[in-house]
């Protein structure tokens, strides 16, 4: 009888326990956050034009507004968390947010820990030049002067897909690139979307419109696993921001370029 | 200590540090020529009685010994050419150099040209020489021959500085330095043999100037 009575409890503690535990884990993040009318968000503050601080001191960018329009769409407050590309995942995992918007790449490794949303921006190296330019592949290259960045992951990517008839110029750092590219030194630059940006955004006589891609890894909002619900919820806002063009609209703002249908 | 030193892993890159070496001689050589060729043209100028030239070859001068020369590069390569001005960085690394050393040995040259006994050009003039065989002979000669150690210090000078060339996307030395290092993230291995290479490229610069000092200039009186 005694032993049963231990038996009894040992499995009454799993069974509390266990039950608790998952209870925890799936605790419904859109719940609370449609009964507090709070959602919590991760965004950087050293990465424009995702994540920056203006003058005023508040955040701002791409991931900002993106936010914003998704607490619009929920119902609810914004709370903005600034964080860094390192620790913008621990605060996922640790509840202190319930989405992290923070320019983030998925890859295999990080499924594994997180869930992510539908793609909500796009994040490329590339090769640009002037409209005029009739380059489309790598093989068009040929015989052609193209600047990039030394060292960087499109230099790398790049060096790879050439061939030894492409001239390439390495400047040390993206505004040699730049200066290289808007004074005519080089015809095309391989760089990120995110730097052709920032020339667009000064108006300059020669714009780089983007030839072909080398290496794309658009960004996702990242949340914790087993938040279903979340998930359907924030994919349903992303659609219709794309279908209605309020998604685009911040593209244009941060980016120069509006949203390309495939993202 | 952690670190495991691998020089091995620059084998790969020779190619590359070859064609750096190469370049920063070709640039050192061009640049050196024909900067210490415009030094003595604006020495002879400034030294001469045409007070609008000497006035010119002073703002020169002036003007380039009081900015930096990285600042020069920039305004040649990205600079000029929304003046319609073009040029492909080999040829910007070049000019730049030229001008800045140019400047330099200008100075240069005229302190060794100021230093020349008025009574000697007197008595070039009362053995009936010309005025271009008076400045050959009697003041540029010997002048040089005095500055000969100050001009080498300023060439090696140059020749280091070319390292900011790299800047540009001129394939020198320095920017073997860096290429490399962005490839095989060796930066001690990568810039000790740059350092190395810079000192003998000196060291060897030094040894044919001076060389070349005594047979141009011997005779010349040597401080």
């Amino acid at each position: 009888m005694r032993f049963a009575t231990i038996l009894g409890a040992v499995g009454f503690a799993t069974a509390v326990l266990v039950g608790g535990l998952t209870g925890a884990a799936q605790a419904d993040a859109l719940d609370r956050i449609t009964k507090e009318k709070v959602l919590r968000v991760a965004v950087p503050q050293d990465f424009p034009p995702f994540g920056s601080v203006g003058p005023d001191l508040k955040p701002l960018g791409y991931d900002i507004d993106t936010a914003n329009l998704i607490g619009k769409e929920l119902g609810a407050k914004v709370e903005l968390v600034p964080v860094s590309s390192s620790n913008r995942i621990p605060y996922l995992t640790t509840g202190k947010v319930d989405l992290v918007i923070s320019s983030l790449g998925k890859n295999a490794e990080r499924e594994k820990v997180i869930d992510f949303t539908a793609a909500y921006a796009p994040f490329f190296n590339g090769v640009f030049g002037p409209e005029a330019s009739t380059v489309e592949k790598a093989e068009d290259l040929n015989g052609k002067t193209v600047g990039v960045t030394r060292g960087s992951v499109e230099d790398i990517e790049l060096s790879k897909i050439v061939s030894d008839k492409v001239t390439v110029r390495r400047y040390e750092d993206n505004n040699g690139t730049i200066s290289a590219f808007l004074s005519g030194q080089v015809e095309l630059v391989a760089t990120g979307n995110v730097v052709a940006a920032a020339i667009i955004e000064r108006n300059p006589p020669r714009l780089p419109i983007l030839k072909f891609l080398i290496k794309n890894s658009p960004c996702f909002i990242g949340l914790n696993k087993d938040e279903g619900l979340l998930l359907e919820k924030v994919n349903a806002i992303l659609a219709k921001a794309k279908t209605d063009g309020s998604l685009s609209a911040i593209s244009k703002k941060w980016l120069g370029t509006p949203l390309s249908k495939d993202l | 200590m952690a670190y495991r030193f691998d020089f091995s892993s620059l084998a790969d890159y020779t190619p590359v540090l070859v064609q750096g070496v190469a370049t920063t001689v070709g640039l050192t050589l061009i640049g050196g020529v024909l900067g210490v060729g415009i030094g003595i043209a604006g020495a002879a100028a400034r030294s001469s009685g045409n007070a609008p030239l000497r006035f010119a070859v002073g703002s020169y001068v002036e003007l380039i010994r009081n900015t930096p020369f990285l600042v020069q590069l920039f305004f040649i390569f990205f600079g000029l050419p929304s003046m319609g001005v073009r040029l492909p960085e080999w040829q910007a690394a070049v000019l730049a150099m030229v001008i800045n050393l140019g400047a330099y040995a200008t100075e240069i040259i005229r302190a060794g040209i100021d230093a020349t006994p008025k009574g000697q050009i007197e008595a070039g003039a009362s053995l009936g020489m010309t005025g271009p065989q008076i400045f050959r002979y009697i003041i540029l000669g010997p002048a040089m021959g005095k500055i000969w150690p100050a001009l080498t210090s300023q060439i090696i000078i140059v020749m280091l500085g070319s390292s900011v060339c790299s800047q540009i996307a001129v394939d020198e030395l320095s920017f073997a330095a860096n290429f490399i290092q962005s490839r095989n993230f060796r930066p001690f291995e990568v810039y000790f043999l740059a350092t190395a290479l810079y000192l003998a490229l000196a060291v060897a610069l030094r040894w044919v100037l001076a060389r070349l000092g005594d047979r141009m200039f011997r005779g010349g009186a040597r401080v």
